[in-house]
């Protein structure tokens, strides 16, 4: 659905994306990993058309979008859902949705708006019971799922999504993941940015792994979570598999789970 | 019958997308974490960065046997140690051989790998293997264990030797597929008939045999004996065992694992790019190896692309069997042999001259390899058990370096021929 091939990309003389080719295939969870500064925003910015591509091809079915404007990317049917969720605060939760379908309004799909609300509603049931209350008010949560929500307003058949579990509690991380998956098996295609490696290589088909922009690794999802550079970059992973039991306080252990 | 079907028969541009970004992957990693390979792009004033396609591999230095040699025992490995879960490697003493490393990924990958070929050439996990490869350091009878065990057929590792008990495990174990070099296959298919054995009395059907070349001639001359679809296989330690490639049941050619081997063919003489369709020697970059990547690897190996779509349905290219090599290795019994490596040996034992003979026959469609020897005038004429005595340590010595035994014949000084260009110390009077 989406190649990428030897893309370099950055802002001005910053060159942050050097030579990236990775692809994504229709109904596949693909991740991207990586740290802080990597490029994994830039990645996304740039396949948006937010941010012009220094050198390289984005195509997108076939067709090379690195000229094309914003809008017409989403038209074609590849969404973002923006790292820090960006919903629109001031307006009500629904008001935020009918705005993901822009789309649809301009090709005179009022019918198809109605059913996607619906369908968004059937996926986030919290976000039917808030849909007069102002975004803003929203908790952390519900703001993501607002945000992905919007994103599918346009029927997208490829969803990007930056760093979804960023600044959620645990619980709420598990759930937004398991929407993804739902997502997934309703058909689309996802591209999964994030820094919760664990999370998302737990969901994801294949996955690539960027560093100072530079992909260098990628493979299946299990076989990334079994690399051991990747567990101890990325998932925490104790230096010494020795040790099973840390203490956290005297007298109690606290078991180190792999 | 496919082992990985969406990739053994991927569509070639899905396939060219996906070279592109494991090589990517693989220049950045080694550049990173090896420095061997650091400072030769620096030397040529190349950096990752600059590649733009799968062409401008071409720009990359080579890797030969001897940087491995040079960098022995870890120095080419991109992982620390700990991430390491098998070693293995040729034979030799230090300075000669070559030793290569496996993580946990590069096994499973391994053995997938090795499970195409294995399902290529006929076999299911109804299947009963009977592995006839020296299990050691050598990769061959590890590799086809491993992958023989993925596909879920019965493996019996027996190893190589002790012809009649093979033939006795053959008969008692059911076994349906046999693996080992042809010249070993064509042995036991000999002694068989020797014990009056009736071929079609066994359950064998299969056989995958490689680490050597072979003929045509061979083959069916092995498929009539043994009653069973004989298939080449082909692979080599330095970019990852057996595995690289393997012939289907149409047995004309053989598939490479082009996802994860990336083939270069070039004139060995001039190291430009061959024509395409004319024989050259075959290059390798590994494209997903963790512990031991290689880029641009020199087989040695002389061969030729096949272009042309095979019916078996695999869009991995073909190549031809091994014609032969471009330097002197000799391949006895399945091992790798270097004269060097025999000259080393005999440098290093007082009494003799450093002129010296190999000659290579087959014997009962085993190889037999005779060394001769010039011994220093001083010596010949002297006690037969000092003689004796020489011989059996030159034969010891040889067969600890080579891995390999051989016999030793020790000539007057001044029998053998002497060169004036390049020496030609082989007389290899195999016919394959």
């Amino acid at each position: 659905m989406i190649k990428l091939r030897n893309l370099n990309a950055g802002y001005g003389s910053l060159n942050v994306l050097r030579r990236v080719s990775l692809h994504v295939n229709p109904g596949e969870i693909v991740t991207i990993l990586g740290a802080n500064g990597a490029g994994k925003t830039t990645l996304l910015k740039t396949i948006m058309g937010l941010l012009r591509a220094q050198s390289g091809e984005i195509l997108f079915n076939g067709r090379d979008i690195r000229r094309v404007p914003t809008e017409q990317i989403v038209f074609s049917g590849c969404s973002l859902v923006p790292e820090g969720r960006q919903v629109f605060s001031a307006m009500p939760v629904e008001e935020n949705l009918l705005l993901g379908a822009y789309v649809q309004y301009r090709r005179g799909n009022k019918r198809d708006v109605e059913r996607n609300l619906e369908y968004v509603y059937s996926l986030f049931p919290v976000l039917r019971q808030r849909e007069r209350q102002l975004a803003g008010t929203l908790s952390g949560g519900e703001q993501q799922m607002l945000a992905m929500g919007r994103a599918l307003m346009a029927r997208p058949s490829l969803i990007m999504l930056d760093e979804p579990s960023m600044g959620l509690a645990p619980l709420m991380v598990k759930e937004i993941f398991n929407i993804i998956v739902r997502i997934r098996e309703e058909g689309n295609t996802v591209l999964l940015v994030e820094q919760n490696a664990r999370s998302a290589l737990k969901i994801a088909n294949r996955g690539y792994v960027l560093e100072t922009g530079r992909i260098i690794l990628e493979g299946e999802a299990e076989d990334l979570l079994a690399n051991r550079e990747v567990q101890r970059a990325y998932l925490g992973r104790d230096l010494d598999d020795n040790i099973q039991i840390r203490s956290t306080k005297p007298g109690s252990s606290h078991v180190n789970e792999a | 019958m496919y082992w990985q079907p969406e990739s053994e028969c991927m569509d070639r541009e899905e396939l060219e997308q996906l070279q592109l970004e494991r090589l990517e992957s693989t220049l950045n990693r080694v550049y990173r974490n090896v420095p061997f390979y650091l400072k030769k792009f620096d030397e040529i004033k190349f950096n990752p960065d600059d590649l733009r396609s799968l062409d401008d591999l071409g720009r990359l230095p080579f890797t030969t046997k001897n940087d491995l040699r040079d960098n022995y025992p870890y120095g080419l490995f991109a992982v620390p140690l700990r991430e390491v879960v098998r070693v293995h490697a040729s034979s030799g003493t230090t300075g000669m051989s070559t030793v290569v490393g496996y993580s946990r990924n590069d096994i499973k990958t391994w053995s997938n790998l090795v499970a195409r070929i294995l399902a290529a050439g006929g076999i299911t996990k109804d299947d009963v293997i009977q592995i006839a490869f020296n299990y050691g350091l050598f990769t061959g009878a590890f590799g086809l264990h491993y992958g023989a065990e993925r596909i879920g057929a019965s493996v019996i590792p027996i190893s190589s030797g002790n012809t009649k008990r093979q033939i006795k495990i053959m008969q008692d174990f059911k076994t349906t597929a046999l693996v080992g070099t042809p010249s070993y296959a064509m042995l036991i298919a000999d002694t068989i008939m020797e014990m009056g054995i009736n071929p079609n009395s066994l359950a064998l059907k299969y056989g995958l045999f490689g680490a050597e070349p072979w003929s045509e001639a061979m083959r069916r001359d092995i498929e009539g004996k043994l009653k069973i679809i004989a298939t080449d296989n082909y692979g080599l330690s330095e970019v990852m065992g057996p595995g690289v490639a393997g012939e289907c049941l149409e047995r004309n050619g053989l598939h490479i694992n082009e996802d994860h081997f990336l083939v270069e063919m070039i004139n060995p003489d001039t190291l430009a790019p061959a024509e395409p369709g004319e024989i050259g020697e075959m290059v390798i970059t590994t494209l997903t190896k963790e512990a031991f990547p290689v880029i641009r690897y020199r087989t040695r190996d002389l061969t030729r692309l096949m272009p042309e779509p095979c019916p078996c349905g695999r869009t991995m290219r073909r190549m031809t069997r091994v014609f032969g090599r471009t330097d002197d290795m000799l391949i006895i019994r399945g091992v790798n042999v270097f004269p060097s490596q025999i000259e080393t040996v005999l440098f290093e034992i007082e009494g003799i001259a450093p002129h010296y003979q190999i000659i290579i026959d087959r014997k009962a469609a085993l190889d037999e390899t005779t060394v001769l020897v010039e011994v220093s005038e001083a010596i010949f004429f002297d006690e037969m058990r000092k003689q004796t005595e020489l011989k059996e340590t030159i034969k010891k010595r040889l067969a600890a370096e080579l891995g390999i035994s051989v016999e030793v014949k020790l000539v007057e000084k001044k029998t053998l021929e002497r060169f004036e260009g390049k020496a030609m110390r082989v007389i290899d009077n195999r016919k394959f």
